[in-house]
């Protein structure tokens, strides 16, 4: 940290850079700047401070490592309070204190910001706002809500807390968060220093003796009637899974209730309280830990140095294709979309106009930038212009010989050794490579629908698929930020193989004759977006039918009862009531065009038997444990390899809910010895689809850890 | 034959100070609820076999709104089965709570009652509430309202108390609260913890354990500028005897403004033994009065008579006594009328001058006091009696059993 004081005795403080490389995120705040502060507590003929923050600038950092670790409530409680304590010295510091801004800010950033007398920022459309906390399962508790609360009030503090949402510094400024906005980073600086001369008085507002608590406490004005309905908008999103809101609300509404210091140290005990929570600590270890491992390359070949990608071809400008083609553009890539022809490419590059039209509307991205995406693609039907791609996504429909055929026309216009990737869900990237000259190449990514939102990619090794490939591979889907999910080849990969237990799951439970409402509301208090049924109407009761008849059961040779159970429930809804599914206006649910879609009575009529009915909690266990048992499948067979990445893929993939910490964490939170005891009672129960794997006899008599 | 209302239990809470007081950043429901937990743990309380809470509160507005009887229960994770409700006879509101519950399970209808009080009076400061005693000038004329430390110092001018004499009895309830203290004599009260299980108060905050009489008498009147400034006018025209209201009451030698809460179980016989709970007392008698509303605090000895008569009793019968120490003229009063002449048996463990006074809480407050103190001294009959603001008085006698 760099410390100068001008000639009137303001010093101004740059937060130095260390070397520090991307992913360095346990720095905590408290060497630097705490030495800074006893200097300036005891330099008597200090004037000002000025704290500037700057991309070149080490940006303060909540100790996410120490926050996880903690685990005892009064070490936690003193933790907390002592990082508190630093940012309420500078605030008690006998001088005005000015945050001059020109940079975007998150965290601890933001709590420091808000510890200063005043806020000045350079103007730049670059520099964005976020308290996203509540994204990483914590809050900003270090003061920032009682803080925040008192500058710009609780109606206009809550949504920012709770969606954890981005903002400009025109609307910081608009929120009252920022004071002054300023178009250069020099005006800024005079601008801070004239503010600091104009105003000696350094007391925050909250410790002055006429303190007026913005647009009112949470007793006062309109208040009350916001707060009211504050608890059910939350429960609506996290159905009680997310503690975080739940906490945020909270600190805000009882600390606007007492004084300044109590209100931290209220805030500071509802922290705590959340931080001990084993979803919090899923969160963090999925979100954050984890998340980071895989993005730094846990499953990349080491050795391969880091490649890089300038020009991509996607073959195919349909559902997958054209975002494919828009998130290589956004990501800086030069894009070839090519299709069989001009009007179908046409076609895709006006769904690509769309999207970048919603994110300039959504202030998202400028006019310019979204123009400048656009320039990067080139729609076309001539697959020589793939030449010079340095990788290609073919993204055509999931057809086995279509996407053979796409694939000996592409490598007639590309040299061998550019990377091959085929976008698909289900089918053998082995069996696809047979249709490429040069199989090492070649290489499987499986992008989610829709690609603009999923931030997964399932990047499938071959047999024959080479280190080389591989890496190139990760490197591209780091390139257009997505997580890298690699694994190996076989049926329905990792993904769709587990998901698939989701959706069978739910259609066992129907067979047994559980009422509909029930499992779908089951699975979504469990924490699943979507429930089962709802899940399989979207994607056709049709396309099930199509891949059990396509793979047979190689999936499962052992034909069990309840796999025919299943089965029946398809044969049904096929043949005899004849619902398709969503896209068919009839599925287990109606899809009236008014009103929202709802539960068909016919199907109750048909499955429901109240004798037959499990509970809530039988029912989430088994959608659980169905999964897990299928994710620790493919750990046996090899087909993922690290607890991350099965739970990241778990998350980010289908869905299952973050506050388990994934489909391998919600094992290791039941008791791995206990999870196998229980799943062989569900066996017993239910059928072999609960039989647990044998690895997980291995981990518990040698003691293995797979799921680390 | 009529059922006999018997009290299995009586706990409170630490009583926490107004100003950076310990309780303060705790909400009232959820000081209440901790209570309640702790009452159905510590007995290991089937609570769906409770009949009804009934909870005192005086500022029921805020925080303290929208009957915390029932909320605070459900907080608590009470049985979905419980009822409850709060009610309001302003400092007599705890002891009114237990009084009901008596009348309740006297009355055969019902058998296990959790009778309690809160108040939060750094967070719900006294007056919140708005109503029409003070603040409907048309009302608070025609009753001839004044504040209720006007009516301290009347009474004081009226009986002669000097400064000097409501000194030495606040001196008293320091010394005797300290002292019970340090002997770890309430044995009701229980500790306080936040959510993480970390405390937040094992004591009565407000106590002074250095106090002085030469402290005391420095204090400056705290009811002078307002008496001045018409008060002592409106007390007058309803005492035109008063020549001149002596305003000696000051914040040392009234009630301290604190947080606080209490829990008094009342059932019948064969509800103890259905939760397999032996009775500490029986509930004895129960009154209520109304006074002059100007004088307002001279309800003690009234209903104190009242209650013996139901009793059938005189007040020599009772061995310990706790009058609510609302301001240190309402003692001297109630000793005066009640001829009763030392302390002796009277707040022998000290009282709201140096514990506080959370308004709704303590008339059960002072009943747990009351019982644990039988108890220790091996004593039989216990009184409590409170003044009750707006001119009235309650009193509960209580036997040991």
């Amino acid at each position: 940290m760099t410390y100068q004081k001008n000639q009137d005795n303001i010093a101004i403080i740059q937060l130095k850079l260390k070397d520090q490389n991307p992913d360095f995120l346990n720095q905590g705040y408290n060497e630097g700047l705490l030495e800074n502060i006893i200097r300036l507590e005891n330099d008597p003929d200090l004037k000002g401070v000025i704290i500037r923050f700057s991309k070149n600038s080490y940006l303060p950092k909540y100790d996410i490592e120490k926050l996880f670790k903690v685990d005892k409530a009064d070490m936690c409680f003193e933790y907390i309070e002592s990082q508190k304590n630093i940012l309420r010295r500078i605030e008690n510091l006998k001088v005005p204190v000015v945050a001059a801004i020109n940079c975007s800010l998150v965290g601890l950033g933001m709590e420091l910001a808000l510890a200063c007398n005043y806020r000045i920022a350079v103007d730049t459309a670059e520099s964005q706002f976020e308290f996203s906390e509540v994204r990483h399962g914590i809050i900003p508790g270090y003061g920032g809500i009682i803080r925040l609360t008192r500058t710009i009030g609780i109606e206009k503090s809550l949504p920012l807390l709770l969606n954890g949402n981005q903002f400009n510094a025109k609307q910081a400024l608009d929120f009252g968060f920022l004071n002054k906005l300023e178009n250069s980073n020099d005006k800024m600086i005079d601008k801070s220093i004239q503010w600091i001369k104009a105003n000696q008085n350094t007391l925050q507002p909250w410790d002055q003796q006429n303190f007026i608590f913005p647009h009112g406490n949470a007793h006062e004005g309109q208040n009350p009637a916001l707060i009211s309905a504050y608890p059910g908008k939350i429960r609506k999103k996290t159905r009680g899974n997310f503690p975080a809101p739940e906490t945020i609300l909270s600190i805000a509404v009882e600390g606007s209730l007492v004084d300044f210091e109590t209100a931290c140290r209220l805030e500071s005990r509802f922290y705590t309280e959340l931080l001990l929570k084993k979803a919090t600590k899923n969160i963090i270890k999925a979100n954050w830990f984890q998340l980071k491992k895989i993005q730094s390359g846990l499953s990349r070949p080491q050795k391969i140095p880091k490649t890089t990608i300038s020009k991509v071809g996607v073959v195919g400008s349909g559902l997958m294709g054209h975002g494919i083609a828009y998130v290589s553009a956004k990501a800086g890539l030069e894009v070839v979309m090519v299709d069989s022809n001009q009007s179908n490419a046409d076609k895709g590059l006006e769904k690509i106009k769309k999207i970048l039209l919603s994110d300039v509307k959504k202030h998202a991205i400028t006019d310019s930038i979204a123009k400048d995406i656009l320039y990067r693609i080139n729609a076309t039907d001539k697959y020589e212009n793939l030449n010079g791609c340095d990788l290609i996504v073919e993204a055509v429909y999931e057809d086995k010989k279509l996407k053979g055929k796409v694939t000996i026309e592409v490598e007639r216009h590309i040299l061998n050794d550019k990377v091959f990737a085929s976008n698909t869900s289900t089918i053998p990237i082995t069996d696809l490579a047979e249709n490429s000259n040069s199989p090492d190449s070649f290489i499987g990514i499986h992008f989610f629908s829709p690609v603009n939102q999923m931030k997964l990619v399932e990047i499938i090794k071959g047999e024959k698929t080479s280190e080389s490939t591989l890496a190139k591979a990760f490197d591209f889907a780091l390139k257009i930020e997505k997580i890298p999910l690699v694994v190996s080849d076989s049926r329905g990969f990792y993904t769709t193989r587990v998901f698939e237990r989701y959706a069978k799951e739910g259609m066992a439970l129907l067979h047994e004759g559980n009422h509909p409402v029930s499992i779908e509301s089951a699975a979504r208090a469990a924490g699943f977006p979507v429930g089962p049924l709802a899940v399989i109407d979207e994607i056709s009761i049709q396309l099930l039918a199509d891949i059990r008849n396509q793979s047979g059961n190689d999936l499962n040779p052992k034909k069990t009862e309840s796999e025919s159970s299943w089965n029946d429930v398809i044969d049904y809804m096929l043949k005899i009531a004849k619902r398709p599914g969503r896209a068919s206006g009839k599925g287990f649910y109606e899809y009236p065009t008014k009103r929202e879609k709802y539960i068909s009575s016919e199907i109750v009529k048909y499955f429901y038997k109240s004798q037959n009915s499990s509970n809530q909690e039988e029912m989430v266990e088994r959608l659980y444990f169905s999964q897990s048992i299928e994710a620790v499948r493919c750990f046996e067979e090899k087909i993922v390899t690290s607890a991350a990445d099965a739970n990241i893929g778990s998350i980010f993939g289908w869905g299952f809910p973050l506050f388990s910490g994934g489909v391998i964490q919600f094992i290791n939170n039941y008791g791995l010895e206990k999870f196998r005891d229980r799943a062989n009672i569900l066996c017993d129960k239910h059928g072999e689809r609960f039989c647990p794997p044998k690895l997980l006899d291995r981990m518990i008599d040698n003691g293995e850890d797979c799921f680390k | 034959m009529i059922n006999q209302a018997y009290i299995f239990d009586s706990i409170r809470t630490p009583r926490g100070k107004r100003k950076n007081g310990a309780l303060n950043e705790i909400t009232p429901t959820d000081l209440l609820s901790k209570l309640m937990l702790s009452l159905s743990e510590k007995h290991n309380l089937d609570t769906s076999q409770i009949d009804d809470v009934i909870i005192g509160c005086v500022m029921p507005v805020g925080d303290q709104g929208a009957n915390l009887g029932k909320t605070a229960a459900q907080y608590a994770g009470w049985d979905i089965d419980v009822p409850g409700m709060q009610i309001n006879r302003c400092c007599g509101s705890g002891l009114e709570a237990v009084n009901i519950a008596a009348m309740k399970v006297r009355s055969g209808w019902e058998e296990l009652i959790i009778a309690g009080g809160i108040e939060s009076m750094s967070r719900v400061p006294m007056g919140s509430d708005l109503g029409s005693m003070a603040f409907e000038p048309k009302v608070s004329l025609n009753n001839n309202y004044v504040p209720q430390g006007i009516g301290a110092d009347l009474i004081a001018s009226i009986d002669g108390y000097a400064r000097k004499d409501l000194d030495e009895l606040a001196l008293q309830s320091q010394k005797r609260a300290f002292d019970a203290y340090k002997k770890k004599k309430f044995k009701s009260m229980i500790p306080i913890f936040d959510q993480n299980g970390i405390l937040l108060l094992d004591r009565d905050e407000h106590i002074r354990k250095d106090c002085s009489l030469q402290d005391l008498s420095s204090l400056s009147p705290a009811f002078e500028k307002m008496g001045h400034s018409g008060f002592d006018a409106l007390a007058k025209e309803k005492y035109p005897d008063v020549e001149h209201i002596d305003h000696v009451h000051t914040a040392g030698n009234s009630s301290g403004i604190v947080d606080g809460a209490s829990l008094t179980m009342v059932g019948s016989e064969l509800t103890g033994e259905k939760i397999g709970l032996k009775p500490r007392a029986v509930i004895r008698s129960v009154a209520t009065c109304s006074t002059d509303p100007t004088i307002m605090l001279t309800g003690p000895a009234p209903a104190t008579l009242k209650a013996l008569k139901i009793a059938k009793m005189k007040i020599s019968d009772i061995d310990l006594i706790e009058v609510n120490e609302a301001f240190a003229a309402v003692v001297l009063r109630f000793m005066n009328e009640m001829k009763l002449n030392s302390l002796d048996k009277i707040n022998v463990n000290g009282g709201s001058i140096a514990m506080g006074h959370p308004l709704g809480a303590t008339g059960s407050i002072l009943l747990g006091t009351l019982l644990d103190e039988l108890e220790s001294r091996d004593k039989a009959v216990g009184l409590v009696t409170l003044c009750v603001a707006g001119g009235m008085g309650i009193a509960t006698i209580i036997e040991r059993i």
